[in-house]
């Protein structure tokens, strides 16, 4: 198995080579009043694996967020700049940095941003960092200026999951990937469908469903160690994994009763109770924000509307209204807007509620899936063209979509991971 | 079975040794002087056919009997067994309840259309139907499980209704 995971993870990087990127992103659409950031090449930083001001660069711009300008130039941490001239040139803030080998090997990246307004420092960091981490500091200095710009905490350096499928060939792949589509791993690979993959609040850890025992069961993977244990496998299926906020528990949907109903397990797989109580279909269970309450999709009143209900179970209240099919709820990290999927006039669109007030927003037609980026301002979703799946991200106002799109096959069932420390 | 088949074996190597100790005689036969009833050659089995009994083939086997047919259809957006899959269930109710030693997994399916995890519970539903029914034909619970592939394993992989049709469906897959 150590064997095909290298041998998969060989042809994922000859293929890499060949495409550039793994996955293709088009951006459509801009943010308003985009903040203009020049970007200027890190001084030596051809000595790294990866260019780290171009990877700053496509981060910032895909975020909608910036309009970024290129500094033309290669311009050190160390170096006076006339911040003067950038301003004049339209920026407001400047970033950058060098690259230098230390005698361990390792790279040491240094950076600042710099107000052109201002005349002064906004922020620094240095770090020495392995030549593999080389990517993962470039989508962290990102990170830090979109927070130091924008009070936002930025999503660069968290990582998504999604399934790679095949199904002709009876290939399916659960992948890791960072962010940004780059730095493909395995986690697990084999001849039977993979669906429903849910990061752990800790980002150690995912469950999925998997269909190799013929059924869906349930299975939680370290994703360090690659150890893995079923969560759940009751007579029946086993599927929609969802953590609880502090990651102790996971809310699931069980059919050992014959018809799908809510359950919840300690994420040891210990301690299973049944939460939900209807005759029909109780299904996608999502813990809220301070996870006291259990969102969730229920055909109880004919075609499948969102309810929720407490916990514990107990009387479930409907959330949704408008059209005949919702389905998928999802709940943003500050627990103020629910994103689901509503069919309405044919098509599968993506839909977010502010819960407050009950004002519905559509952001996307032909998704399905969706799953909010940890700091809530995005939301990742698949999407079907030209005759296969891909994955695309939209912004929760819906101003700013991306596409991800693979050079071959079908991707589907992404989950955003959690920030990392 | 196994005494049975130990048995035969017995009586055919005795019957080919029995042959084997009774060498027929070497000179030429003289048919004219012989009378026509000889004595028969009692001890000479070399043209016997002893029976093997290898027991009734297994209706479950047989390509062009009714259990061949696994597959139940239904309806769009709809959970109950069609009359057209109602024959289906009774034959292979009809067997499970002779062969209570055979266990059955009834997978169900739904068309691509709509989501993963909903889909999966519709598909739960089908099976759920033909277990139902299986049931009432007085098939044991411990016979059946009830599962779902959802829209994860279309047997047909258009996008047209026909495909969606071939796909809204229970398989009985036999253990």
């Amino acid at each position: 198995m150590k064997k095909l995971h290298t041998l998969l993870f060989s042809a994922t990087l000859l293929m890499g080579v060949a495409a550039h990127a793994q996955l293709r992103i088009d951006i459509a659409g801009v943010g308003s009043n985009q903040i203009p950031v020049a970007v200027a090449a890190f001084a030596d930083e051809s000595i790294a694996p990866q260019q780290v001001s171009s990877i700053i660069r496509a981060d910032l711009e895909r975020s909608g967020v910036f309009k970024v300008i290129d500094a033309r130039q290669s311009i050190s941490d160390k170096s006076n700049i006339d911040l003067a001239a950038f301003k004049a040139s339209g920026a407001d803030a400047l970033v950058v940095g060098s690259v230098s080998k230390l005698a361990d090997g390792r790279f040491d990246v240094r950076y600042r941003l710099l107000d052109t307004v201002k005349q002064g420092e906004l922020s620094r960091m240095a770090d020495a960092v392995a030549p593999r981490n080389t990517r993962l500091e470039a989508h962290r200095i990102a990170d830090d200026v979109y927070e130091k710009l924008t009070g936002v905490r930025g999503i660069f350096a968290t990582r998504i999951t999604y399934v790679k499928q095949n199904p002709a060939a009876r290939d399916y792949t659960l992948v890791i990937a960072d962010a940004d589509g780059e730095n493909e791993q395995v986690a697990a690979h084999g001849r039977e469908p993979i669906i429903s993959p849910s990061w752990s609040p800790d980002g150690t850890k995912v469950a999925y469903v998997s269909f190799e025992l013929r059924k869906p069961v349930i299975y939680v993977q370290d994703l360090v160690t690659g150890q893995r244990h079923v969560v759940a496998n009751e007579k029946g299926n086993n599927s929609a994994p969802a953590w609880s906020p502090d990651g102790s528990k996971l809310a699931l949907a069980l059919s050992k009763t014959g018809n799908t109903q809510v359950f919840v397990v300690n994420a040891d797989g210990s301690g299973m109770h049944r939460v939900s109580n209807s005759n029909g279909i109780d299904t996608e269970p999502q813990f809220s924000g301070d996870g006291q309450s259990l969102y969730f999709t229920s055909d109880r009143s004919g075609g499948p509307q969102i309810y929720k209900m407490g916990v514990n179970g107990g009387q479930a209240t409907r959330v949704t209204f408008n059209g005949n099919y919702n389905i998928s709820p999802r709940i943003s990290p500050d627990g103020k807007t629910l994103a689901w999927i509503s069919q309405r006039n044919g098509g599968f669109s993506l839909y977010a509620m502010d819960l407050a007030s009950g004002q519905e927003q559509r952001l996307a037609d032909g998704a399905t899936e969706p799953s909010f980026s940890p700091n809530g301002k995005y939301i990742m979703y698949a999407t079907k063209g030209g005759g296969r799946t891909s994955l695309a991200v939209v912004s929760v106002d819906g101003r700013i979509k991306q596409n991800l799109s693979t050079q071959a096959g079908n991707i589907r069932e992404p989950s955003w991971g959690p920030f990392m420390k | 079975m196994h005494n049975l088949k130990s048995l035969a074996f017995i009586i055919s190597t005795a019957a080919v040794l029995a042959a084997c100790s009774s060498p027929k005689p070497l000179e030429a036969p003289k048919v004219e002087e012989k009378p026509p009833v000889a004595q028969a050659p009692a001890e000479d089995h070399s043209h016997d056919v002893r029976p093997v009994e290898t027991g009734n083939v297994d209706p479950l086997n047989d390509p062009k009997g009714v259990l061949a047919n696994r597959s139940v259809y239904f309806d769009f957006d709809s959970y109950a067994v069609r009359d057209d899959g109602k024959p289906v269930v009774s034959n292979h109710a009809g067997y499970l309840t002779k062969h209570t030693e055979r266990k059955v997994l009834i997978q169900g399916n739904t068309d691509e259309r709509g989501g993963t995890e909903y889909n999966l519970a519709l598909g739960q539903k089908r099976a759920e139907a033909v277990r139902k029914a299986m049931s009432a034909l007085g098939v044991s619970d411990g016979q059946m499980e009830a599962v779902s592939l959802g829209k994860e394993k279309p047997k047909a992989t258009g996008h047209d209704e026909s495909a969606w049709a071939e796909n809204r469906r229970a398989d009985i897959v036999y253990q």
